[in-house]
């Protein structure tokens, strides 16, 4: 076992050797490389090795402004000498090859600007350091499905990794215009893509421009099985999201067959390697297969819980910014292309200097001189309210014991959501039906009035609870609140969406409202208020990925503590 | 920098390829929204529909590509009476834009080194008479997509701001994609655009081998590719020409005009906009075709793409719009 973990190391740390090398060769066709590991000195052995083989890499920070990037005026230095400077940026010039380090950080702006760059077709290529602690932090999906190579070497210790010795790529460079692939490649990526279920197109590009530069490497002029194999290694695996059906692997390989004999007849005959002919997309598969975790599966489940969209969107929670929002005062600052000037600000900042500058500068053609200390930003705070929907279950087996606790917490977490400035809204299910009781408000009074009037009894309609806040969830959210739902119930749905009497229907009604839910993102927890807990909310709650908080006999100040303390960040 | 990718080369993706030739036919259909799966080639065939396109005469230097000199907005400076002939822009608008970059704002370099008040025009007066293409537009600011709606819905660039009162012409085709997994738009703002469009990675082996294909040849051996497909765009763009020349007499039954009804009410859209979307577009569409009139056909080949982003959302259904439409236009159009 102990030897089996030693050789996968080993096989990582060539990997990432062999990646290096074929970044080197063609690093504009790959796009670029994805890495993931925490920095230590296994990345740091990783990172030198590239800037050996591409010393024109140039180190991105991570909050770059449009003007380093793209190039722009260069403020301080157009203040300070009269005349527009320009700077180049980045990748204003030729083809630039950039480094950037706390990838899994990168706001979505800059990712986006990125992609579009890398689409361009100048030659530009991006490394990005990745050090997202679990699986949900990581670089933004469209840039990374550019990236051509994905390496993850979380886990390597130094003692595995051999100090990457340097080797010229100038040969292969020359080669590699002239490298052929064997007409079976395409058919043989395309059908081990499928089968690792990567939709992406990019995808197999990469893996065949990979192919190339490995055939380069090794001084060859055509691309064999065992490039096709590195190439499957290093970007097809990487990016699967199934594990390939080992049963129906020999009907897939036949469907490409036939095909390849009518399609590629030039290109068989320019090829010399006869065993490439048969070479089977199975053997490709089976290295990919090799190198997929075995908690692939487990892995990619974390993955596709949706990512909560306002972390990438920016819509929703408070954010504190220089664009829009509530005006804050300005702050002295240089402009990056992202913030606004306070122009009036700037200009009084500059006022009392006016007279001892004209002094030391009595040529300058300006009529007010500007520095670039006098430079004040606008500051704006968008508050995005909260917004937390209370669904409360008031139906027959809920009343008797449980309704006026919960109405008490409700009426707890208000007056404290008051305090905090934060909406309120409920929604109550009863009988056949759910009702909005309270559209968002922040008001205490009202809130009170008509929690007293929220009568008990009748069916628990969930799932129409559920919708119902879903709903208000979505609309408020369009609003720009960001909503909580707390679910309040003892969980024996029993009235389906349409009305009927169906427990079985009621509970699966439940668990899909759940999962749309889940699905926008919206944050909740689930309270059960029943005497003895029940195991199917606990399931509705997984169906939320919300909490689960069982609190029989609990007062009201106890379930308002508990309903804060999940919400609380 | 090499030239896009042929457009007759994209592979498949007939629905989205029809969405993007009816814009260049008749621009007033309004933008274009693509949903799909990373590579697919969404901007791809922007790109590619841009330099299909045949360039546009326009005043040399104007910033905002005017068709005549009486058209230069009068804050644009030293833009002489010369005609230059430019492609189609198409112009990128990258998530985290600014609302200056956008719309324009105050040139700052100058207000300050020189004491002039002068605009510095955003990516809305480049994007004039050409495309706007917005990659992950259902990640964009909401405040931002409102402008651009706006924008797009008026032909007009209105600043007031900073002590600057300017407008400038700004009619274009907006096309945004994005990735429904990563977020939705709001359906204020869906229902705006005119078409929209639904596009996956091909599920069959041929087709995807054909894509990579294509793509490679592109890129390794460029020259013979483009010329390969040139004869192909070639003709392409002599149909849209004749398209775009043809629409106008194009005829409008009333069977067409209550058929669209008919479906809009059935699908229960909201507002008058999915019926006007629908006509103008199957008119293109029957331009496109060269026939004389819109007829039913016209109206099935386009229902979908004009009309499912207009429903109502359910979020139980599993089914999606697609599948509403599509049986709409069975039980109405039979």
């Amino acid at each position: 076992m102990r030897d089996q973990i030693d050789t996968d190391r080993d096989l990582t740390w060539l990997r990432a050797a062999t990646a290096v090398a074929v970044l080197s060769v063609d690093p504009a066709a790959l796009g670029g490389v994805w890495i993931r590991a925490r920095s230590g000195p296994v990345r740091d052995r990783l990172v030198s090795a590239l800037r050996i083989a591409l010393p024109d890499l140039r180190r991105m920070p991570p909050n770059i402004g449009d003007d380093h990037l793209f190039g722009g005026v260069d403020l301080s230095a157009t203040l300070s000498s009269g005349c527009l400077v320009r700077t180049s940026g980045l990748l204003g010039g030729g083809p630039a090859l950039l480094l950037a380090p706390m990838a899994e950080r990168m706001a979505p702006g800059l990712a986006a600007r990125l992609s579009q760059s890398l689409d361009t077709g100048a030659g530009h290529a991006l490394i990005a350091l990745d050090e997202g602690a679990d699986p949900d932090e990581r670089l933004p999906a469209s840039l990374a499905d550019r990236l051509g190579i994905h390496l993850d070497i979380e886990g390597l210790a130094q003692a595995d990794c051999a100090v990457l010795e340097p080797f010229s790529v100038g040969k292969a460079r020359l080669r590699l215009p002239d490298v052929a692939i064997p007409g079976t490649a395409i058919p043989a990526l395309v059908t081990v893509s499928s089968q690792l279920g990567i939709d992406s197109p990019r995808a197999v590009t990469f893996a065949l421009r990979a192919a190339r530069a490995l055939a380069a490497l090794d001084g060859r002029t055509v691309v064999d099985e065992d490039d096709l194999i590195s190439a499957t290694e290093l970007v097809l695996a990487p990016r699967a999201t199934r594990l390939p059906e080992q049963e129906t692997a020999e009907e897939t390989t036949e469907d490409p067959t036939p095909e390849q004999r009518e399609d590629s007849p030039e290109s068989n005959e320019t090829d010399p390697h006869e065993e490439i002919q048969r070479l089977p997309d199975e053997l490709l598969l089976e290295a990919a297969r090799a190198m997929l975790p075995p908690d692939l599966l487990a892995k990619l489940a974390a993955q596709k819980a949706p990512r909560n969209g306002a972390a990438q969107a920016g819509a929703g929670a408070v954010r504190k910014g220089n664009r829009r929002g509530r005006p804050l005062p300005s702050r002295p600052g240089q402009l990056d292309g992202q913030s606004r000037i306070d122009l009036v600000a700037t200009l009084r900042a500059a006022a009392p200097w006016q007279r001892i500058r004209r002094n030391l500068a009595p040529d300058a053609p300006q009529r007010v001189l500007v520095r670039a200390e006098d430079l004040r930003l606008r500051r704006f705070e968008e508050k995005s309210d909260r917004l937390l929907i209370f669904a409360v279950d008031a139906s027959g087996s809920a009343a008797f014991a449980r309704l006026a606790e919960a109405k008490g917490a409700v009426e707890l977490m208000l007056a404290e959501a008051y305090a905090r400035r934060d909406h309120v809204a409920l929604v109550a299910f009863r009988g056949t039906q759910a009702d909005l009781l309270l559209p968002p408000t922040r008001s205490l009074v009202q809130t009170k009035r008509r929690l007293g009037a929220l009568p008990g009894g009748g069916g628990t309609p969930l799932a129409s609870g559920l919708r119902s806040a879903l709903e208000l969830a979505h609309q408020s959210s369009g609003r720009g609140m960001t909503p909580t739902i707390a679910l309040l119930t003892d969980g024996r749905a029993n009235i389906a969406l349409d009305g009927t009497a169906d427990r079985k229907a009621a509970t699966e009604d439940a668990s899909s409202m759940a999962r749309a839910l889940r699905a926008q993102a919206t944050p909740a927890v689930v309270i059960d208020m029943g005497t003895r807990p029940q195991p199917q909310l606990r399931g509705l709650a997984d169906d939320l990925a919300a909490p689960y908080i069982p609190l029989p006999r609990a007062d009201s100040r106890r379930l308002s503590a508990a309903v804060g303390a999940v919400l609380e960040p | 920098m090499t030239h896009p990718f042929p457009f007759s080369a994209i592979v498949g993706q007939n629905e989205m390829k029809q969405a993007m030739i009816l814009t260049a036919i008749d621009p007033g259909i309004g933008g274009v929204l693509v949903f799909g799966d990373r590579g697919t080639g969404k901007s791809t065939s922007v790109r590619a529909l841009a330099a299909l396109l045949p360039p546009i005469s326009a005043v040399e230097g104007c910033p905002c590509n005017s068709a005549n000199p009486d058209l230069v907005p009068d804050w644009a400076e030293g833009v002489g009476t010369d005609m230059d002939e430019k492609p189609t822009p198409v112009i990128d608008l990258p998530l985290g834009a600014t609302e200056d970059r956008v719309v324009g704002a105050l040139d700052i370099e100058r207000a300050l080194t020189r004491g002039e008040k002068a605009f510095e025009p955003g990516l809305l007066a480049r994007a004039n008479r050409g495309y706007l293409y917005i990659d992950e537009v259902n990640l964009l600011e909401d405040h931002i997509v409102d402008l651009l709606l706006d924008v797009a819905v008026s032909g007009e660039n209105v600043i007031e701001r900073e002590g600057l009162s300017i407008r400038h012409p700004a009619r274009f085709v907006l096309v945004g994609s994005g990735n429904p997994e990563e977020g939705e738009l709001r359906p204020q703002l869906l229902d705006r655009f005119g078409l929209s469009v639904e596009v996956a990675s091909p599920n069959n082996i041929e087709d995807r081998i054909e894509v990579i294909r294509r793509r490679d040849a592109y890129e390794m051996d460029h020259d013979t590719f483009m010329d390969h497909w040139r004869g192909e765009d070639a003709t392409l763009r002599a149909r849209i020409l004749t398209g775009r020349e043809a629409l106008k007499a194009i005829e409008t039954p009333d069977d067409t005009l209550r058929d669209c009804a008919q479906l809009c009410i059935e699908l229960g859209a909201d507002g008058l906009r999915g019926e006007l979307t629908l006509l103008r577009a199957a008119r293109a569409v029957a331009a496109f075709a060269g026939a004389p009139a819109v007829r039913r056909d016209h109206l099935r080949q386009i229902a979908p793409s004009a009309l499912r982003h207009r429903l109502r959302r359910d979020p139980l259904d599993e089914a999606g719009s697609t599948a509403r439409v599509t049986r709409a236009v069975e039980s109405v159009l039979g």
